[in-house]
């Protein structure tokens, strides 16, 4: 399983490194949206609330859900990308012919998914931290957070991006699966990133337990149903 | 340049390759095949001949363990391909040159064949069998003697697959296959697309292939060349087959 993970993993970032994809489409995209969600929100628009959220800006205080929306956006973009390559010239069905184990391709697809999003978000992060000027915060809750939520992303992602694979409405059913799915990550994503960058630790591990027990959920989800998916697509 | 022994340590001489009965394959609701009967031999090469849309693709493909049997029985190599795990077992060992290329087209050829070769290598090792009988090298070398054999240059592997053309895309497909070592070549109109020579590269491909024991069934509208080549030349018509 490993072994075939590897396999897959290194195709799929191959590709991606060939092709471009990622740095000329998905992750201008995310940045695209980053500025765009600037233009929404007037950057002199103050907090209502205790004396230390009045001193804050609207946009640093929306931060942390803006960033992971912008995440949220472009991983879905990489997502179909990574089911898009095998949806052409019948190479689903030379995954299934090589003998590939189901296992395998779901964890090397997830892994490639995820290392493209580890790119998007220090990029997109830092673009973060110019544009809306938050604090750091605590580096070890944030690390955390981003880790995990990349890994949610990436196994929810990746499971549902399989059963729109074989659809000729793969473009616009991916995004309808994956969303609601991951709507509870960007919420527990969105909370914990908050209690780092404002609140101290406190609340934010809490947040972090849900994102590793979603993790958890979907690795084992993908794991032991993909094969089944793969013959149905 | 076409010397490479083919694996077949683990056939039993005795037992049929393929060998169906009865059997109705549906792509939707239409019977792509109904009420197939098929035994082919170890190192036979089995023409397929009949008008598009009588069946031959879905029959290929059913051989592979890549379409669905629902009802008669099959099996190929004695795993049952009515079962998943039937299914997967015969596709370890087959090569299956579709219409489809299954290329990526932003690898250059020599990482496609490359890649191809290395999950094949992977898939038949997860139990120990190994058609490849451990002598022939690395999943690398043995990309690279497929691409020699089918006349794949070292300007051409160097190309992205994008840019090929579609005679150029066709060997490099036939390569993957090559790379493959299967023990059933189920080509389906191999020779479409290729310039006078492919097309004689082909044939000794297969020509070779079971020479040294493997099985091929080819679907084919070139009754000429083909018929050469075969050793039985079977009849496709709506999706039931005659000698």
């Amino acid at each position: 399983m490993i072994r075939h993970a590897k396999l897959i993993a290194a195709k799929d970032l191959r590709i991606e490194v060939s092709a471009k994809v990622l740095t000329a489409q998905i992750l201008p995209f995310g940045l695209l949206v980053l500025v765009l969600f600037g233009f929404g929100i007037p950057p002199d628009r103050r907090v209502l609330g205790t004396d230390d959220e009045a001193s804050r800006s609207l946009l640093e205080q929306a931060s942390p859900g803006l960033f992971w929306l912008a995440i949220l956006f472009s991983a879905l973009l990489a997502i179909n990308r990574s089911f898009a390559i095998e949806s052409v010239d019948g190479n689903l069905d030379a995954l299934r012919l090589a003998g590939f184990d189901p296992a395998g391709v779901f964890l090397g697809k997830s892994l490639a998914v995820a290392s493209e999003l580890v790119v998007l978000e220090v990029i997109v992060g830092i673009g973060a931290f110019l544009l809306y000027g938050p604090p750091l915060g605590d580096p070890l809750l944030l690390g955390s957070t981003v880790l995990l939520t990349t890994g949610a992303m990436a196994f929810a992602g990746t499971l549902y991006g399989a059963l729109g694979a074989g659809s000729r409405l793969r473009d616009t059913l991916v995004p309808l699966l994956v969303l609601p799915v991951l709507a509870p990550v960007l919420l527990a994503a969105t909370r914990a990133t908050e209690s780092s960058l404002f609140e101290g630790s406190s609340s934010g591990w809490g947040w972090v337990g849900f994102l590793g027990a979603f993790c958890l959920l979907y690795l084992g989800a993908g794991i032991l149903s993909f094969g089944s998916l793969l013959e149905e697509t | 340049m076409l010397g490479v022994k083919w694996p077949i340590s683990f056939i039993a001489v005795s037992d049929p390759v393929v060998r169906l009965r009865g059997v109705v394959s549906l792509i939707g609701r239409f019977p792509a095949l109904a009420g197939t009967d098929l035994v082919v031999e170890q190192g036979e090469v089995v023409l397929l001949q009949g008008p598009n849309g009588a069946g031959k693709s879905t029959l290929l493909r059913l051989c592979a363990g890549m379409a669905p049997i629902h009802t008669g029985h099959g099996e190929a190599f004695g795993f049952d391909l009515t079962t998943r795990a039937g299914q997967r077992e015969v596709r370890r060992r087959v090569g299956l040159l579709g219409h489809a290329t299954s290329l990526y087209d932003d690898l250059t050829v020599e990482e496609n064949v490359r890649f191809w070769s290395s999950a094949a290598a992977i898939g038949r090792g997860r139990d120990g069998t190994s058609s490849s009988g451990g002598a022939s090298g690395s999943d690398a070398a043995r990309a690279d003697e497929a691409m020699t054999r089918l006349g794949v240059g070292e300007r051409l592997r160097s190309v992205k697959v994008a840019r090929l053309s579609a005679g150029q895309r066709r060997r490099a497909a036939i390569a993957v296959v090559v790379a493959r070592r299967p023990l059933l070549w189920l080509l389906d109109e191999p020779h479409a697309g290729l310039d006078a020579d492919g097309r004689d590269l082909i044939d000794e491909l297969v020509r070779q292939a079971a020479e040294q024991g493997a099985t091929a069934i080819v679907a084919s509208h070139e009754l000429d060349r083909v018929d050469a080549l075969a050793t039985r030349v079977l009849s496709v018509v709506g999706g039931q087959v005659s000698a």
